[in-house]
């Protein structure tokens, strides 16, 4: 038996980021699957320890362009939950209002990206064209397309103009009609379903040993959702399913995703009924942030975001740490790639919609001899490489 | 070369280099490709390969593991070719400038010719500036 090894990356074709993927391959079944990150490494959690509160919401903002509001609900929660502070509100439906189109587009970013990986164009065309209206609702919302700026501690930056509401129904119908058109052809394409069932099969014990979180986990049987199980903000107000399937396998985590945009869009709908009734502010002043320490969960659309705050009293956060759903959807692809055929190892890759950028904003080596920040990252790896290399060859 | 540029202003493929960015600049630029803002109607296309290359679309702060990669795809595309930066991080390094791990001199890495400013720029901001290359390659 010989064992090839297949490099993929870091810059290639189909990877929309730089990661480096190392395949070993014994013909063309995958037998072992190892990854390389850092690539994206910029150091959120360090720069986030120098910088004020708000400066530090538009900072974690910037952790992923495609989760840009996840990251800062749960950081405010975590800065909310050391202040003890109440939410306005009508503010709580504005988050979830943002929420829940960015889950739209997220996902449906995704049903785009799979469709382009598997050489299924016409999905890509199709899922982007029905985002762009998306990104029309946020413009209209906030006044960006990304990177919305809308979170605040004690509420939210912007409101949304009452008179905009019925523009915005009008979008949402749209979108509605298209999506369960999607789900239909999802339903009955015959191509996707031969490309797609019982590829890349994550079982249920896996994915509860691995930790998975969000629509990997849920498409594997485990119902986690922490909008359900521990719901903060509109979640507790509003009315809506948690979507779970039981294969596990590729096809199943497209009709998670899918599902769920339909279950965002009445969730979306719920919270405008309500923006266009009630009034009031959006925003509470907060003028002192104890010292303590705080966490906030938020359901990305990759599964649960965790953000921990640790304060003294200033303006600072003095410890800021991430925990991004991706971090632990990864190690899933060593259960989920081995045994399975090298062209279906993209889109097993993909189907956990894995984000780098959120994964590797924080790697932080800590040497109490030596200042932290005169480390170079790079060479650091490269020894510890060669350490453990010593170690198993005895030499 | 000015005969050779005109040429390739005619039909710019293009190759995306994602040097550490937060994904929001590169999901703008696959943007651009779908049916809203079709940019392949002038004759921009984007590439698989380095080596098809005209212009590279840089976007992110290059940091300090991804940076000797990305001299290498530079080295690697067939010359002449322009690298167009594509939002505030290769410009100015948007809220990344107290990183330890940004590159702070990204010239040495990859020479920049153009910048389009955002965060992220909108996609006609990106149509504008690669309109913009157009006239300076035709001349």
């Amino acid at each position: 038996m010989s064992k090839n090894t297949i490099p993929v990356g870091p810059f290639h074709p189909l990877l929309e980021e730089a990661e480096y993927f190392t395949l070993q391959v014994d013909g063309e079944t995958v037998v072992d699957i190892d990854l390389d990150i850092g690539w994206m490494h910029r150091g959120h959690e360090f720069i986030s320890e120098q910088k004020t509160f708000t400066q530090s919401i538009y900072l974690v903002e910037r952790i992923c362009g495609i989760c840009s509001t996840s990251h800062p609900i749960a950081c405010v929660h975590a800065i909310e939950d050391v202040c003890n502070v109440e939410i306005p509100e009508r503010a709580c439906y504005i988050r979830t209002l943002v929420g829940e189109l960015e889950r739209i587009h997220s996902h449906l970013l995704w049903l785009g990206l799979a469709g382009h990986f598997i050489g299924y164009d016409t999905v890509w065309m199709w899922a982007w064209k029905y985002r762009e209206p998306v990104l029309q609702m946020f413009e209209i919302i906030s006044g960006n397309r990304n990177h919305y700026g809308m979170m605040r501690v004690g509420g939210v930056a912007k409101d949304v103009d009452p008179a905009a509401v019925p523009e915005l129904s009008k979008i949402l119908d749209m979108i509605e009609k298209k999506m369960i058109m999607i789900a239909k052809v999802a339903n009955d394409d015959p191509v996707l379903k031969s490309r797609l069932v019982n590829v890349g099969v994550l079982s249920k014990q896996d994915a509860i040993n691995f930790c998975a979180v969000g629509p990997t986990s849920r498409a594997s049987g485990v119902p986690a959702d922490v909008r359900r199980d521990e719901p903060n903000d509109a979640y507790g107000l509003v009315d809506f399913k948690v979507i779970v399937t039981e294969n596990g396998d590729v096809y199943d985590k497209l009709v998670v995703r899918v599902l769920e945009i339909i279950e965002s869009i009445k969730i979306v709908r719920q919270c405008l009924d309500k923006l266009a009734n009630i009034q009031g502010p959006i925003l509470n002043n907060v003028k002192e942030i104890p010292p303590g320490e705080g966490i906030g969960r938020y359901e990305a659309p990759r599964g649960e975001v965790f953000h921990y705050v640790r304060t003294d009293g200033t303006n600072r956060p003095i410890r800021h740490k991430v925990r991004a759903p991706s971090f632990v959807n990864i190690p899933t692809f060593m259960a989920s790639c081995k045994g399975i055929p090298i062209a279906d190892a993209l889109i097993t890759l993909a189907a956990v919609d894995p984000c780098y950028c959120c994964t590797e904003r924080s790697l932080k080596v800590v040497d109490h001899n030596r200042d932290s920040l005169n480390i170079n990252l790079l060479a650091a790896s490269r020894t510890r490489t060669e350490e453990i290399r010593r170690e198993i060859h005895g030499r | 070369m000015g005969w050779y540029n005109k040429r390739l202003a005619k039909s710019i493929w293009v190759f995306h280099v994602s040097a550490s960015p937060c994904n929001n600049c590169d999901i703008e630029i696959l943007d651009l490709l779908t049916p809203y803002y079709d940019i392949e109607r002038f004759g921009i296309k984007l590439v698989g390969s380095i080596r098809h290359a005209d212009v590279l679309l840089l976007s992110g702060i290059v940091n300090q593991k991804v940076g000797p990669m990305v001299q290498r795809i530079y080295q690697q595309a067939p010359k002449p070719v322009f690298v167009v930066g594509v939002g505030t991080c290769p410009s100015s390094g948007c809220c990344f400038n107290d990183s330890y791990n940004i590159s702070q001199n990204r010239e040495e890495f990859i020479p920049i010719d153009l910048y389009i400013p955002g965060c992220p720029p909108k996609p006609e901001a990106m149509i504008e500036g690669v309109v913009k290359l157009v006239e300076v390659l035709n001349g």
